[in-house]
């Protein structure tokens, strides 16, 4: 017996807790909900004294601080190997530690966006920083959950606070509107999440990932189909958050909708904590035992999403949607690393989610600056002339368009190479070409926004032989906005000019389903 | 005759389901027997909605003040508290020291939240 199931109500009558609360174990996640909490606290003591600056530097410190907590927990696990803390709830290895400092990075892209939109926008508070921190807490909850009702509740966590940011931007319809649909449907797929966790148990006895993976392997259950329709309504839950077709509806609306650095978040951070979850329940929980019951459907999944993502984007003139179904196109090759199902795709996975984070986080940073006060210049037009009014923006853009596409020397490619070589690896040469043919349809749409950059005239003065200029007031890069599109472009280069290190810390990072050390009375 | 586990649990819900039948015909039962026996006459003011004597006035959807919605998740805030409160309260002992420590830092953190709430001034009702 492991973990919570070795305690009888008498073992707590008599105050056996042979489990101590391991607090560094979960310090990444404490530090994010704590600087969450803390900022509430301090924000509404000293109401009106501090400036949008101050909300800034916090959550970038906060979210430093929890990836500086994860360096040595990473140290540790390296030299010790991986463990389970808190009665087995939380496995602590270098998967759950990398996918940490993934979120904190993605929450540290999007603070430094909200910035600037929030005094363009004339939008105040602390909320949308508080939100975001207590997001991230969830989602690092949520990679780290040796267990399927602390992943639960870390996905809760992890959306809620997105639900309502979708919404924040009071004054635009849209966006309430994108916050009530995500809600809306969000909750719905929780509820299949949460019955699939409910079939699972039923078909296995416990709630626990170690120990379904143990049962699973000493035990050939005769009548598993209790098990298999659990596994098939939590990839469901999954598939909605990762936006994989047929559960991406949402995507375009919400990715729309709402404010555009809370997408940088959304596209970003929740999406890397959904994968994780996903990666381990079915890679390392039900991948020895269960791998050819899910592949199929996640194979549906994967080509679906690739092909449904690259070809509808094609169709977009709004560029937040275009990036909306690029991103489930990015998605569908993420499922890849998924469906190799060995430690070379979860290594692939984890390197596509870092550089996606990156190319994501700058592609949606750079929607935030042309969409101008009102967000809402978001049009395929409204970028035209960008390449002569705003040099150096179009040529950022058009760095993170092209990493998006997959070109050489950016991270992209060597993401997109990684993935498709783990499938090949697993016999799935197939789909590799499919892989292959979605990212030339999808090279189009990016190549389409290029041109309109470069190559076309803005609408204002398409007749006559002036200069082609941007249409509307003129864009403005604030400090800290131009900081975080400089850092997500030299870090999607230096992945893929130099993707040696981060291959080698993703290789290192292996999701292991370790059962808890009892400690000696 | 031997029964396995399943049968027998699936025995217990054929009694529900006996135990509810038998209301619903009962209760089909007696309204059956009321409509053979009592006078049938139709007006109109047997159709209108009965609100205490009173004529009804105005719409179904009618509009409520926005600031009860403040009000309404304040009290999600104390219900959740009570939620945790009550299986808690029953083991207390178990858990000792810890427990009480560990229910203080959570009714803690819940009363952040209504800092939070009154520091923005929704407890003024202007």
């Amino acid at each position: 017996m492991i973990g919570l199931l070795a305690h009888t109500p008498d073992d707590l009558a008599a105050g056996n807790f042979s489990h101590s609360v391991s607090w560094s174990a979960i310090a990444p996640a404490l530090i994010l909900m704590l600087g969450g909490i803390l900022l509430l606290v301090i924000v509404s003591v000293f109401r009106g004294k501090l400036s949008s600056g101050f909300f800034t530097a916090w959550t970038v410190i906060v979210a430093g601080g929890a990836i500086a907590a994860a360096i040595p927990l990473w140290h540790d696990v390296q030299e010790d190997g991986a463990r389970s803390e808190m009665a087995g709830s939380v496995g602590l290895d270098g998967f759950s530690l990398f996918v940490t400092g993934v979120i904190c990075i993605s929450v540290i892209f999007a603070a430094l966006f909200l910035d600037g939109y929030l005094r363009r926008e004339k939008l105040e508070g602390p909320e949308w920083y508080v939100l975001l921190l207590l997001s991230a807490a969830g989602g690092v909850t949520m990679a780290s959950a040796n267990d399927l009702l602390v992943l639960f509740v870390g996905l809760e966590i992890l959306s809620i606070a997105v639900y309502i940011l979708a919404a924040m931007h009071s004054r635009r319809v849209t966006s309430q509107e994108a916050g009530l649909k995500y809600f809306v449907l969000g909750a719905f797929s929780s509820a299949f999440l949460l019955y699939g966790i409910a079939f699972v148990y039923g078909g296995t006895g416990t709630t626990n990932l170690v120990s379904i993976n143990i049962f699973l392997a000493d035990n050939v259950i005769t009548q598993n189909g209790l098990l298999l329709a659990g596994l098939a309504l939590l990839l469901v839950g999954f598939g909605f958050k990762i936006a994989a077709v047929p559960f991406h509806l949402w995507t375009p609306d919400v990715y729309q909708g709402a404010p555009t650095p809370v997408v940088t978040y959304m596209a970003g951070g929740v999406k890397v904590a959904a994968f994780a979850g996903m990666i381990r329940v079915f890679v390392v929980t039900f991948g020895p035992t269960y791998v050819n019951e899910w592949r199929p459907m996640v194979y549906a999944l994967a080509v679906l999403s690739l092909v449904v993502g690259a070809l509808m984007a094609i169709v977009q003139t709004n560029v937040k949607r275009m990036l909306a179904f690029s991103s489930i196109s990015h998605a569908g090759f993420i499922l890849l690393g998924v469906l190799a199902s060995s430690d070379q795709g979860t290594a692939a996975a984890l390197f596509y989610l870092l550089v996606y984070t990156f190319m994501v986080a700058g592609s949606f940073g750079v929607a935030t600056l042309i969409g101008r006060t009102g967000d809402g210049r978001q049009n395929l037009g409204d970028y035209r002339g960008l390449g002569r009014s705003r040099p150096g923006l179009a040529l950022t853009f058009t760095v993170f368009l092209l990493a998006q596409a997959g070109v050489p020397l950016t991270g992209g490619f060597m993401a997109k190479l990684y993935v498709i070589g783990a499938i090949v690896e697993s016999g799935m040469t197939v789909l590799a070409l499919i892989a292959m043919l979605s990212a030339v349809i999808s090279a189009f749409l990016y190549l389409r926004i290029v041109v309109s950059m470069y190559f076309e005239a803005s609408t204002d003065s398409a007749d006559s032989e002036e200069p082609a200029e941007l249409s509307g007031p003129p864009v403005r890069i604030p400090k800290l906005a131009g900081l975080a599109l400089g850092l997500a472009l030299v870090a999607v280069l230096a992945l893929g000019i130099v993707p040696g290190p981060a291959t080698r810390v993703a290789g290192d990072a292996t999701a292991e389903l370790v059962p808890e050390v009892e400690v000696p009375q | 005759m031997a029964s396995s586990p399943l049968s027998d649990f699936l025995r217990s819900y054929l009694t529900a389901a006996i135990f509810g039948s038998l209301g619903f015909i009962l209760v089909g039962l007696l309204l059956f027997l009321s409509y053979l026996v009592r006078p049938n006459r139709h007006q109109a003011q047997k159709y209108l909605s009965y609100e205490s004597g009173v004529d009804p006035v105005g719409s179904l959807w009618s509009q409520s003040q926005i600031r009860y919605y403040i009000f309404a998740l304040l009290f999600v805030m104390f219900d959740v508290e009570a939620v945790f409160i009550f299986p808690w309260a029953t083991r207390v002992e178990a858990y000792g020291v810890f427990g009480l420590v560990e229910m203080f830092v959570f009714i803690g953190v819940l009363l952040l939240g209504l800092v939070y709430a009154w520091r923005k001034g929704v407890l003024k009702w202007a």
